[in-house]
């Protein structure tokens, strides 16, 4: 854990100096949501159809980090730094599963209420408690996942095609959860909490995804 | 009386690159305290040996040992006494090189002080608050070699260390990663005869394959004019 926090807070620092991702994250759903706003011809949406836009908006904006996750390591050596330091190469998937996780949560704080201004019929306020409990738990299944696609992708010298190939069908589950169980929370007459059934299926794909991670993340790092 | 091993030792190493060898049948030992000085032209392996002792690169076929612990298995354990200064700084940019050596030293729970320390004995402290980006080559080159010896190994392993340093840095990191470092030593130079005077033993690598190991008062002229022919 100790060594996740220091490889953690230093990616959270480079990331602050360059703001090479997150801006990239936002600016990417933004212009997503105005295209299906003119490409839907509708003014408003709701229901399950704005459960599926802003999922895979927010899926598509999430590519775009798990792509950049591990450049510098692989371009500034910082693979090598690690692995030549004496520590779990584990530590390396938690601190950038977590990095993602925040990087996926700071883009939902500008993108979800760009949503609501520029999409979405209802009110925000009442799917809220609700929408941040399922976004939580689609950050996670997307941080893990996405950290184990990126260290496979970054090997590659397609890595910027291989990501994204490798990536979204892996995360079509996700995105099925994610969809269902925001569909009820969009719609007027919202009970504000989740369907559990599409929580609990989202909660066993991150769990079995974490484990299958951990179980071969430190192939990944070896030569 | 248990006698110190080796600090390296390898029997019948090979690795491979896809179809193309980069090294073979290299079996060499170095004694704990010695410089190893390894010569050949571009392409040689000389790189490759480095990171395989590093324990960055698996070998293919034959046995790594340093400090008598067999690689990769044990790698962690070897892992803190060994330094690697590579052709990358292993820096990153956006960083600042306090921030880069500071980052090291969590990494080897090294104590802040020494940061400071190795800053001063590269003459970078001056320039420690800017970001790496911004530095000359040579002062890259100092950083990198100050996080190289940042948490004290006992095990060097330098490729090409003097690139971009001019006479006064060079002078400047002698203690650090010269003879005067009572370390042991594995050193690669675009100078093979300066990389033969401050070496104990030598070994030339012809396509991967050793020509010659042994001590450098064997290896005469006409065997370097031979090597880089």
């Amino acid at each position: 854990m100790r060594t996740a926090l220091i490889v953690l807070r230093k990616d959270l620092r480079v990331e602050l100096r360059t703001l090479e991702t997150v801006p990239a994250m936002v600016l990417l759903a933004v212009v997503t949501f105005v295209i299906f706003h003119f490409g839907l011809n509708r003014a408003t949406i709701d229901g399950q159809l704005a459960a599926g836009v802003l999922t895979a908006t927010l899926l598509f904006a999430a590519v775009l980090g798990i792509n950049r996750l591990f450049v510098a390591e692989r371009e500034q050596g910082g693979f090598d730094a690690f692995l030549l330091a004496p520590v779990d190469r584990s530590a390396m998937l938690l601190a950038k599963a977590a990095a993602l996780f925040l990087f996926l949560s700071a883009l939902e704080v500008i993108a979800v209420p760009a949503f609501a201004l520029f999409l979405l019929g209802p009110p925000l306020g009442p799917a809220l408690p609700g929408l941040i409990l399922v976004l939580a738990l689609a950050n996670l299944g997307l941080s893990v996942i996405g950290t184990l696609l990126a260290a496979i992708a970054v090997q590659t010298r397609a890595r910027d095609l291989i990501g994204p190939v490798i990536s979204l069908p892996l995360l079509i589950p996700a995105l099925i959860a994610t969809a269902r169980a925001t569909g009820p929370l969009l719609t007027v007459h919202t009970s504000g909490s989740p369907p559990g059934r599409w929580l609990a299926i989202l909660g066993l794909y991150d769990l079995v995804f974490a484990l299958l991670a951990y179980a071969v993340f430190d192939f990944l790092l070896e030569d | 009386m248990e006698t110190e091993p080796p600090a390296i030792e390898c029997r019948g190493l090979a690795r491979y690159f896809g179809e193309r060898t980069a090294l073979r049948e290299v079996t060499l030992k170095v004694p704990a305290g010695a410089s190893l000085a390894v010569l050949g032209r571009n392409g040689a392996g000389k790189s490759t040996l480095l990171r395989i002792l590093a324990s960055l690169l698996r070998p293919h076929a034959g046995e790594v040992l340093i400090f008598g612990e067999p690689l990769p298995r044990r790698a962690w354990a070897v892992r803190a006494r060994l330094g690697l200064l590579g052709h990358e700084p292993l820096l990153y940019r956006e960083l600042t090189g306090r921030e880069n050596l500071d980052y090291h030293a969590r990494l080897h729970r090294v104590p802040a002080e020494r940061v400071t320390e190795v800053l001063a004995a590269v003459d970078m402290d001056r320039r420690a608050e800017d970001p790496v980006r911004l530095l000359s080559r040579g002062m890259v080159q100092r950083l990198a070699i100050a996080r190289a010896v940042l948490h004290r190994p006992q095990l060097l392993l330098l490729d090409e260390p003097r690139a971009n340093l001019d006479p006064g840095a060079s002078e400047l990191v002698e203690p650090l990663i010269g003879r005067a470092a009572g370390v042991t030593r594995v050193l690669t130079s675009h100078d093979p005869r300066a990389a033969l005077a401050e070496a104990d033993l030598v070994l030339a690598l012809k396509s991967g394959r050793p020509v010659f190991a042994g001590e450098p008062t064997a290896f005469d002229d006409r065997r370097l004019a031979e090597l880089y022919a």
